[in-house]
C-alpha cells in the first residue's frame, strides 16, 4: 500500500522517508495509549489513596495524592512503570523452579499450549485430508464442525478436566486436550481450503500424467495448502494459548498463567494480573514468532521467492 | 467395481442384523430376540431391506436403507429398556449396532453421490445429509453409554440430558437471561459499534488509521480473555463485568475488520466520487461503508463466538449466583453431570442461533456480493 493510496487520493505536500510513514503513526498512538493509561490510573485510584491518607489523618498536598496512585499497593489500575517493574521481579528476582516464579508459570502454561497446538494441529490436518478426499465426509462433518465452532467451547473446559480427573488423568493432558479441540478448527479449515487449492487444470494435468491419489496428494495438494497451513497453524497457536490458560482456571489449578490470574483475583493483586497478562502477551508474540520463522524456513525449503 | 463393494456390504449389515437373532445380547441372562416376537420381526424386515438395497437401483435403495436403519435403532433402542441389557450388552447387540451404522454410512454416501437437477433439491440434500449424520451421532452416543453402562456421573446419555433440559426450563432460561441477553448481548452491541465508529474515525485521519491498524492486528492476537478478572474487579460480580470483557474482546476484531473493509473500495470508485465532487459523508454512505459491509459482516460473526466466550470464562471469576459459565462450574463440581451438559446444550443452541441470525442479516444486507451469486 502506497502513502498516497492511504491519503485517500489528497496530493502529499511532503514526502517523508517510508520508514517515518510506516512508525511514526504507531508510536504516537502507544505514546498516546500510555499517557491516557496514567492519567485514568491517577483518577481511578484517587479514591483509595484520599481515604488512605484521610484515615491516618495526614495532611496531604496534591503531588502527595498524586505520587500515591502511582503507587499505591493495591491499585484499580496499576501504572505502566508499576506492572514492569512486578513483571521483572517476577521473571528475574525467582530462580526459575520456584512457584513464585513466573518463568515457572509460563512454562507450565507454555507446555500445555505445545503439546495442544501439536495434537490439536495434528488431528486437523488429518481431519482435512480425509475430508478433501471423502465426499460423504465433506457433505456430512463439515457442517458439524463449522458448528462445532459456535458453541462456546471454553464452556466444556471445566467438565473436560473434572470428568478426565476422575478417570485417572491428570496434570498437562487434560489442559492440553482443551486446547487441542479449540485449535484444530482453524487448521481443518485451512487446510481442506488449501488442499481444493489447486487449479481444475492442474488436476487435470495429473490425471494426464496417470498420477495416483497418493501422487497428486504428495506432489500438488500438499505442497499447495503449505501457505493455508501456516496462516491457520498462526491463528491456532494463539487459540492454543487462551485454551491451556482458561484450562488452567477451573480446577483451581496450582500452576500456569490461569492459576495466576485467578490467585491475583482472590487476593487483589492486581498488579500480578497485569504482570501475568504481559507474560501471556509476551508468549503469544514469540509463539506466532516461531511459526512466522518455521514459515520462512519452509518457504526457503520449498524455494520460495522471498 | 464401486457397485458390487457396496453390495457386499449390504450384505455384511444385513447379516449383521440376523446374526443379532442368534448370538446373546447380554451378559447377564437375558431373552433372546427370539423370544420377543415384535422385535424380532422388526429385525427381520431391517435386514431384508439391507439385503433387498443391494440390488434395487440407487434412489429406491436409498430409502429401503434408511427404513432399515430406522427399524434397526428402534430395536436396539427397545432393547435397552430392559434392564437385563443396559450395562451388559454384549456380541449380539454390538452387531446390531454395527448393522444399522455401516447401513446408515452406506445411506449417506449414496446419498451425498446423487447429484439432482432441480436446485432446491440439492439444497433438501445438502441440509438432510448432516441433520442424518447428526442424528446417528446421537444414536450411537445414546447406545454407547447405555449399552456399556457407562455411569452417568461421567457421561450420561442424550435422552438425560434431554429430559433435564426440558425439566429445568426455568433455571435455564434464569442463566440464558443473565449471561446472554444482559452479559453478551448488551457487550456485543456496545463492543461492535465501538469498534466500527472508531474505525469510521480512523479511516477518515490517515494519520490515526496507520497508528490503530498494526496496534489492532497486534491486540487481536493477544489472549485478551485475561482482563476477566480486572474487568470484575471494577465491575463487580454481576453482569456489567461480563458486559465489559465483552466490549474489550469485540472491539479489536471489529475496528481491524471495519478499516480493511473502508480501504476495500477501489481507486475507480473513489476517483468516480471525486469527479461527482461528493464530499466525505456522501462517499463514506454510498461507496466506502457497502464495500466495507462483507468485512463487517465477517467481524461481527467471528465476534458472535467471541463474545459468548469471553462472558462465560469472565463468569469463573465471580457472578450472582446464576448465568451459564457459574452453573457449569458449580455443578461440575457436585458431578451432576446432566445439568452441565443441558447447560453446554443450551448454550450450544444459543450460540448456532445467535450466529444463524447475524449469517441470515448477512444474506439480506450483502446479496449482491460474489460469494453468494452461484
Amino acid at each position: 500500500m502506497t502513502s498516497s493510496a492511504l491519503s485517500s487520493g489528497r496530493p502529499a505536500e511532503i514526502r517523508w522517508h517510508p520508514l517515518i510513514v510506516r512508525y511514526a503513526p504507531v508510536i504516537a498512538i502507544v505514546l498516546a495509549i500510555i499517557a491516557i493509561w496514567y492519567v485514568a490510573a491517577v483518577l481511578m485510584n484517587m479514591g483509595i489513596v484520599r481515604s488512605g491518607f484521610e484515615r491516618e489523618e495526614t495532611p496531604y498536598t496534591i503531588a502527595d495524592l498524586i505520587s500515591g496512585t502511582l503507587s499505591a499497593e493495591r491499585p484499580l489500575l496499576p501504572a505502566p512503570h508499576q506492572i514492569l517493574q512486578t513483571f521483572g521481579e517476577d521473571v528475574f528476582g525467582w530462580p526459575v523452579t520456584s512457584p513464585r516464579s513466573l518463568v515457572f508459570h509460563s512454562w507450565v502454561t507454555l507446555s500445555s499450549t505445545f503439546i495442544g497446538f501439536l495434537l490439536g494441529a495434528g488431528f486437523g490436518i488429518i481431519l482435512a485430508v480425509l475430508i478433501v478426499h471423502v465426499r460423504t465426509l465433506q457433505k456430512s462433518l463439515l457442517p458439524w464442525i463449522i458448528c462445532s465452532q459456535m458453541v462456546p467451547i471454553l464452556a466444556v473446559a471445566p467438565i473436560v478436566i473434572v470428568v478426565l480427573g476422575s478417570i485417572g488423568l491428570r496434570g498437562l493432558l487434560p489442559k492440553a486436550l482443551i486446547s487441542a479441540y479449540l485449535c484444530f478448527f482453524p487448521v481443518t479449515i485451512g487446510v481442506v481450503k488449501g488442499l481444493s487449492s489447486p487449479d481444475p487444470i492442474q488436476l487435470d494435468l495429473m490425471r494426464t500424467w496417470s498420477a495416483t491419489a497418493a501422487q497428486i496428494f504428495w506432489k500438488l495438494r500438499w505442497p499447495s495448502s503449505v501457505p493455508f497451513l501456516f496462516a491457520s497453524l498462526k491463528v491456532s497457536i494463539t487459540i492454543s494459548l487462551i485454551g491451556a490458560i482458561v484450562a488452567e482456571l477451573p480446577t483451581g489449578a496450582q500452576a500456569g498463567i490461569g492459576a495466576r490470574l485467578l490467585a491475583g483475583s482472590y487476593y487483589g493483586q492486581t498488579i500480578q494480573i497485569w504482570a501475568a497478562l504481559v507474560a501471556a502477551s509476551l508468549l503469544a508474540v514469540g509463539l506466532i514468532g516461531l511459526v512466522d520463522l518455521a514459515e520462512r524456513w519452509v518457504g526457503r525449503a520449498m524455494g520460495a521467492r522471498t | 467395481m464401486k457397485p458390487d463393494w457396496q453390495r457386499g456390504v449390504f450384505f455384511a449389515a444385513a447379516l449383521g442384523m440376523l446374526a443379532a437373532i442368534v448370538v446373546p445380547l447380554s451378559s447377564a441372562p437375558a431373552a433372546g430376540l427370539l423370544a420377543r416376537p415384535g422385535l424380532l420381526a422388526l429385525t427381520v424386515v431391517a435386514a431384508a431391506l439391507y439385503g433387498a438395497a443391494a440390488f434395487v437401483a440407487p434412489r429406491l435403495s436409498i430409502a429401503m436403507t434408511f427404513a432399515g436403519v430406522i427399524l434397526g435403532c428402534f430395536v436396539t433402542l427397545a432393547l435397552l429398556r430392559d434392564d437385563a441389557v443396559a450395562g451388559t450388552a454384549t456380541w449380539g447387540f454390538w452387531l446390531a449396532v454395527v448393522a444399522n451404522w455401516i447401513a446408515a454410512w452406506l445411506g449417506v454416501a449414496r446419498l451425498a453421490a446423487v447429484r439432482p437437477q432441480e436446485k432446491s433439491a440439492a439444497r433438501a440434500i445438502d441440509l438432510a445429509i448432516p441433520l442424518l449424520f447428526g442424528a446417528f451421532l446421537f444414536y450411537l452416543w445414546e447406545v454407547a453409554v447405555r449399552g456399556f453402562g457407562v455411569p452417568s456421573v461421567l457421561f450420561p446419555a442424550p435422552s438425560a440430558i434431554a429430559v433435564r433440559f426440558a425439566a429445568s426450563l426455568m433455571m435455564l432460561w434464569e442463566d440464558f437471561f443473565q449471561t446472554f441477553i444482559l452479559g453478551v448481548l448488551s457487550g456485543y452491541v456496545i463492543g461492535c459499534s465501538a469498534g466500527f465508529l472508531v474505525a469510521v474515525i480512523a479511516h477518515r485521519y490517515t494519520f490515526l488509521g496507520r497508528g490503530l491498524l498494526p496496534i489492532g492486528n497486534f491486540v487481536s492476537a493477544l489472549p485478551i480473555v485475561g482482563i476477566a478478572p480486572i474487568m470484575v474487579m471494577w465491575f463487580g460480580f454481576d453482569w456489567p463485568s461480563k458486559a465489559a470483557v465483552v466490549v474489550v474482546i469485540t472491539f479489536f476484531p471489529m475496528l481491524v475488520n471495519t478499516l480493511a473493509g473502508l480501504n476495500a473500495a477501489g481507486y475507480i470508485e473513489r476517483d468516480l466520487m471525486r469527479s461527482y465532487g461528493a464530499g466525505h459523508g456522501q462517499t463514506l454512505r454510498k461507496l466506502y461503508l457497502p464495500a466495507a459491509m462483507p468485512f463487517i459482516f465477517n467481524a461481527l460473526k467471528i465476534n458472535s463466538t467471541l463474545a459468548f466466550i469471553g462472558a462465560i470464562v469472565a463468569e469463573f471469576f465471580g457472578t450472582p449466583t446464576r448465568g451459564i459459565g457459574f452453573r457449569i462450574s458449580i455443578e461440575a463440581g457436585r458431578m451432576a453431570l446432566d445439568v452441565v451438559w443441558a447447560e453446554i446444550a443450551l448454550a450450544a443452541i444459543a450460540g448456532m442461533a445467535f450466529y444463524g441470525i447475524v449469517a441470515l442479516a448477512e444474506r439480506a444486507t450483502t446479496f449482491w456480493h460474489p460469494s453468494y451469486r452461484t
